[in-house]
């Protein structure tokens, strides 16, 4: 992703073929590869890109690495179950999926006065506050039994789809919020809001110096952020069926959504989604084959610590940017080429 | 009454030794500007290390701090120069945070898969016992030894970082760290010596949270998110808030398990972090940083 100061227009002709293309990935997948296991995997890639991709405005653009965001995922997924409990009569099942804006509304509010307490901080504070507030709503899911059942766990109302096609409802719900996370992604890319969280992620002092409404900016990127967040908890819930403590609100959900921006490339358009495409089958098959054991914890911190040491700005702008460098190096021999003079000096 | 006061001295007791595990955190942040997400998985590993030292070779779990100490401190070592030293300087603050991160998942991967998930506790022949005080007010041995034996430590701590050199050269890397370079600091060398002692101090606070309470490798997250509130109320950087704090917090959370209930107390932790964020964003003891509003 550049920025540049100049006004840049927001739909181009190429932007709009490269989002049909992905649009039309997206609708194709489940018709190309008709199988369950393969359905089930693309799903949970697709949620999972879409909490990539919705971290990425806080945490890539703005530089304000949340780790948190499981709180929110959890929060949503029990809002869900509030919402639907066992014995809620589901009349075309897809009630649960009407739901989710206004799950991602409530996590958009609740994310305000939260932003606005853990953004009166720096970064590296903020990451404290908010992997405590992680803590603070696990602790909250065990203890506040009447609501969440505590470690019994809660029960979402299961609809009462074609076992043949049981995953597509919800991964093409899936894919439609992936779709409206990337579009805001590309609208803060190109708008003033990215621009401001740019700033603010190399120097918040001047960037506020010269007028950026700094905690306005984050607010906002964290509110957004955290409430795709929260609708994919939801969605998550409803296709689980059975939400726990542990699993609802697990430090891991932060780990992988933050291991796969910082794979594809934090602070760019496509790195999210890049990573999710990546890590998300890696996941599964290392589920599969190393199973119950704590192998894959093992294997997460060797990915991650990996990825920040030899690949720090993530796959996609090393990639541009070795291709930038070639590009440059031949246009150097070329320009060599057609100048006699250079060539007599190399020979 | 009397058991609010039995609360009061099991906060003392139990906070001395939260004050030495936040000790170290907040000594790494001073020195390295990094917030050490994975001081609760080293103290966790150094219980484990005492587990082990105990029930395979009958080591006296407040013995093996002598060996788990210095084993430790060369741990961290090699973290800082595996994991931390290679960091940009440009955002070596936001990835610090990631890679401790990691560290804690690797040192947490590490002991499930060597000690599988199950609870383990040390109990030796001193473990349960308790002696009676004044008016009918039980002490736990352990929790006794274990306050004496951190406050000990952060003596020595205070000593290495007033009196020696090394310690001068911390210290002033902590006030200024460009300064602390143009007058002959070696800054790097400071850096992976600081976190080193940051670690070690984990050792002794692993030794006796072990006796103290049963863990597992998952342990750590409790562990992290109180150290981390015991931290930010002291003020990020100072060692002397850390202490203060984690007694004082160590008191607030037994007082309010006693008077309200023990599954809510953990969250007096948060109650306090939530309140210093919005009075008192630097802590007791911090400085403001440039421009945090």
């Amino acid at each position: 992703m550049k920025l540049s100061t100049e006004p840049t227009k927001l739909v181009t002709r190429n932007g709009l073929i490269r989002g049909g293309v992905f649009i039309a990935l997206l609708a194709a997948l489940p018709g190309i590869f008709p199988q369950h296991w393969l359905w089930n995997l693309m799903f949970f890639t697709i949620l999972y890109a879409t909490m990539a991709v919705s971290w990425n405005y806080i945490g890539g653009f703005g530089g304000y690495p949340s780790l948190g965001h499981a709180a929110f995922f959890g929060i949503g997924a029990y809002t869900e179950a509030l919402f639907f409990k066992t014995d809620h009569v589901l009349h075309s099942g897809y009630e649960p999926f009407f739901m989710l804006p206004v799950i991602g509304l409530i996590c958009a509010l609740l994310a305000i006065p939260i932003g606005m307490v853990a953004m009166r901080t720096r970064a590296d504070v903020f990451a404290i506050v908010t992997i405590t507030l992680l803590f603070v709503t696990q602790t909250l899911a065990f203890n506040l039994r009447n609501l969440t059942g505590g470690a019994q766990g809660a029960a979402v109302v299961q609809p009462k789809f074609d076992v043949k096609f049981f995953e597509l409802p919800f991964y093409y719900t899936a894919a439609i919020m992936l779709l409206f996370a990337f579009a805001l992604s590309y609208y803060y890319s190109k708008s003033k809001i990215g621009l401001s969280l740019t700033a603010i992620r190399a120097d918040e002092d001047k960037a506020k110096g010269v007028g950026v409404r700094t905690l306005q900016v984050k607010v906002i990127a964290f509110s957004t952020s955290v409430a795709f967040t929260g609708m994919a908890g939801a969605t998550w819930a409803f296709y689980i069926g059975f939400i726990y403590p542990q699993f609802a609100v697990d430090p891991l959900i932060t780990i992988t959504m933050v291991l796969m921006t910082f794979l594809g490339g934090r602070a760019t358009l496509w790195g999210p989604v890049l990573g999710a495409v990546i890590l998300m089958p890696a996941q599964q098959l290392l589920a599969y084959y190393v199973g119950g054991s704590q192998l894959y914890l093992l294997a997460y911190a060797a990915i991650f610590l990996i990825t920040i040491l030899l690949l720090p700005r993530g796959i996609l702008p090393t990639v541009t940017n070795k291709r930038r460098l070639k590009a440059l190096a031949l246009k150097s021999v070329a320009a060599k080429a057609s100048d006699p003079l250079a060539e007599g000096q190399s020979a | 009454m009397h058991v609010l006061i039995q609360g009061l001295i099991m906060g003392v007791l139990t906070g001395g030794v939260y004050a030495l595990m936040a000790s170290g955190q907040t000594l790494i942040f001073g020195v390295m500007k990094v917030v050490n997400l994975a001081q609760g998985a080293f103290v966790i590993a150094s219980a484990y290390l005492t587990f082990s030292l105990f029930t395979q070779f009958g080591i006296d779990p407040f013995v093996s701090i002598l060996i788990t100490t210095p084993l430790m401190f060369g741990i961290g070592m090699l973290a800082h120069w595996v994991f931390l030293r290679p960091l940009r300087k440009e955002d070596a603050v936001e990835l610090s945070i990631l890679v401790t991160f990691a560290l804690a998942l690797l040192v947490e991967g590490l002991l499930s898969v060597t000690y599988r998930t199950t609870y383990r506790s040390i109990n030796n022949t001193y473990s349960n016992k308790a002696f009676l005080l004044g008016d009918g007010f039980s002490i736990p041995y352990v929790r006794l030894y274990g306050f004496f034996i951190s406050i000990a430590l952060l003596l020595v701590l205070y000593f290495v970082l007033q009196k020696t050199k090394f310690g001068r050269a911390i210290r002033a890397t902590v006030q200024n760290p460009q300064s602390a370079t143009l007058l002959g600091v070696d800054s790097t060398r400071v850096k992976a010596y600081g976190f080193g002692l940051g670690i070690a101090t984990s050792a002794a606070s692993g030794s006796i949270f072990g006796l103290l309470y049963p863990f597992n490798s998952g342990s750590h997250y409790d562990l992290i998110s109180r150290l981390l509130s015991v931290v930010i109320l002291g003020g990020l950087g100072s060692i002397g808030g850390a202490v203060f704090a984690g007694i004082l917090i160590g008191v607030v959370s037994s007082v309010a398990a006693v008077v309200w209930s023990p599954t809510w107390s953990e969250m007096t932790f948060f109650i306090v972090l939530l309140l210093v964020l919005l009075f008192r964003p630097q802590g007791m003891f911090g400085r403001l940083e440039r421009g945090a509003a």
